[in-house]
């Protein structure tokens, strides 16, 4: 019997049986290096297609901000009333952008620990009582409207401090990041091969262990993007944010009022900007926009960076 | 499974044979005390009888090789030594194993402590991915909170050279485990099973991925650790059963058929069965 060659799918069309299915003639083989541009060929519509949108919403948004963020006062001054872009006097978003700073990096301080342990739970403990609670609650949490997330931060936090304050904002951020990260983690864990757990189990170290310093190391880079993209997602979010952080015109008094105070963040300033009747704050809402893209699009790829040079020493 | 074709089963025969019988193999050591005796293990995987009613004793400082064709339940069994099953959700173990006097599955036996003594080789090399050489190696020892520089450097470079890969790596304990060869890996986990001080060593095929010559070592190695710990290996491989071991179970659809010292069991088998495997005549 002849030996055949590895099937190759319906390449070999019946009319060439009589050859036999061994046979591949070099009709065959073009015709399959033919369909395999076809197939290449849609590949990169179906990315262009991704990118396309994507270059023009940062062309769009860059053209129409560019003007603004490249003045100095846009960083140093704050925004006080409208008079003052209107008078053409010094005013910035310096104070927004430091209040996006402080509460998007509170949320991340809340929602990572909670956020990766509850991916751990899900994928290294699916036996434990709570498991299936956990993950009902998780993807209720995901699928909740951002802006009841802003709403129930503002009963749990600024009911009872009696004032809108960063803290309650990054809170809010964090229930959003939260599902993501979770489910982040838990999608990772589960790719790294069983038999790691095992060896780790194996050498007499007790579960937390194996999962904190074999598991989880392994799935670092995983871990991370899932952290990343939950940032990107939180960091755009204004709904959240309006009656916890609440916004503010000015640089708070004191730094403890960053925390404690109503703060301005990007995604809240740039509606309210937009929504303003003058013309001068619309440029600086585009400003806040490019801000808000730099902002996401560096932590990206800084942290890229540095999980990869990580990546390349200690593995 | 139809209980009537099943074979007929050594139900309880806790005892190899005693050399004497046939030619005993210069290896054997002669009159080696019971290390880990197992009564009556099943293994149930829901209903499925995974392992049924095995009762084996593994001699201090011997080498014991589990054969048997695919799914007859030695490597299911094997796990059941160091309470691997206790992880997978539905697996029940029944019966016992009894480490030096101890029931291991007792009340109140810390499957973690039961681990440190009784330690595992995989299949595939398991190095952890994301340390180095040396971090691989004092694993066991140092994600417990030894801390001790001198005493891990002392146990990593001992672990080593007993698991013969000192000389191939001493000059980059620091490189990455994932950067050595399959075989050298598979020496590392080995390295890292001695580390802490395990006194008994469950091999599940460590050498089915390997080359000739990377198994060869891997043989040479199980001849030297034996003066050390007490050794039980599953193998596919029956020529490896014969080279490197001094008894030899054979496991058939999760029965243990027969038992013996290994040169009786590749000689002069009692059980057909046994002889059609070890023939060649399934499998």
């Amino acid at each position: 019997m002849a030996v055949t060659a590895p099937a190759t799918g319906s390449a070999a069309p019946p009319a060439a049986a009589p050859r036999g299915l061994a046979t591949v003639t070099p009709e065959h083989l073009r015709r399959r290096y033919r369909r395999d541009r076809f197939m290449i060929g849609l590949l990169v519509l179906a990315t262009a297609a991704v990118l396309v949108p994507l270059l023009i919403i940062v062309w769009y948004v860059v053209s129409n901000g560019i003007s603004a963020v490249l003045t100095f006062d846009f960083y140093t001054q704050d925004l006080g009333s409208p008079a003052r872009a209107l008078q053409g006097r010094p005013t910035g978003l310096g104070h927004t952008i430091l209040g996006t700073i402080v509460v998007d990096a509170l949320a991340l301080l809340i929602a990572v620990p909670i956020g990766v342990g509850a991916g751990i739970m899900l994928s290294e403990y699916p036996d434990h009582p709570l498991n299936p609670v956990l993950r009902i609650l998780n993807d209720t949490l995901n699928g909740m409207p951002a802006i009841l997330k802003g709403l129930l931060a503002f009963s749990l936090i600024v009911k009872p401090m009696g004032t809108f304050s960063g803290i309650s904002g990054a809170v809010a951020l964090a229930f959003v990041m939260l599902p993501i990260i979770a489910r982040a983690t838990e999608g990772v864990l589960r790719i790294i091969p069983w038999s790691i757990r095992e060896a780790g189990l194996a050498l007499g170290l007790p579960r937390w262990r194996v999962v904190l310093n074999t598991v989880l190391p392994a799935a670092r880079v995983g871990v991370v993007t899932g952290i990343l993209i939950a940032f990107a997602r939180a960091a755009g979010e204004a709904a959240p944010l309006l009656f916890t952080s609440f916004g503010n015109n000015f640089f708070s008094s004191t730094p403890l009022r960053y925390l404690m105070g109503p703060v301005d963040t990007l995604p809240a300033r740039l509606y309210s900007l937009a929504i303003s009747p003058y013309k001068e704050w619309h440029a600086m809402g585009w400003g806040a926009a490019v801000i808000l893209l730099v902002l996401v699009i560096v932590t990206f790829v800084g942290t890229r960076i540095v999980t990869r040079a990580r990546h390349a020493t200690d593995l | 499974m139809d209980p009537v074709t099943m074979p007929p089963t050594v139900p309880s025969n806790p005892k190899p044979q005693q050399a004497g019988q046939g030619e005993a193999r210069a290896t054997v050591v002669a009159h080696a005390a019971p290390r880990m005796v197992t009564e009556g293990i099943t293994v149930l995987y829901g209903k499925t009888v995974g392992v049924h009613d095995v009762s084996l004793t593994f001699r201090d400082k011997t080498v014991t090789a589990l054969i048997g064709p695919s799914g007859c339940g030695k490597t299911t069994f094997l796990r059941a030594l160091n309470r691997m099953h206790d992880l997978s959700r539905g697996v029940k173990v029944t019966g016992k194993a009894v480490l030096d006097g101890q029931d291991i599955y007792a009340n109140g036996v810390d499957p973690v402590t039961i681990r440190r003594r009784i330690g595992m080789v995989f299949q595939k090399p398991t190095p952890f991915p994301t340390m180095s050489i040396y971090d691989n190696v004092v694993a066991g020892l140092k994600l417990v909170g030894i801390r001790d520089r001198a005493l891990l450097d002392e146990v990593a470079e001992r672990s080593l050279r007993q698991a013969a890969l000192w000389e191939e790596v001493e000059d980059r304990l620091r490189a990455p485990a994932s950067g050595i060869s399959g075989g050298q890996q598979q020496r590392l986990s080995i390295a890292r099973a001695l580390a802490v001080e395990a006194e008994v060593l469950l091999m599940d095929e460590p050498t089915s991925s390997l080359d000739p010559q990377s198994t060869m070592r891997i043989e040479e190695l199980i001849q030297e650790l034996k003066n050390t710990v007490t050794i039980v290996i599953v193998t596919h491989n029956m020529q490896q059963a014969a080279r490197v071991s001094d008894y030899t179970a054979f496991f058939y659809e999760g029965d243990l058929v027969e038992v013996s010292d290994t040169n009786t069991m590749f000689t002069n088998p009692k059980q057909r069965r046994t002889n059609d495997y070890i023939t060649g005549r399934f499998g």
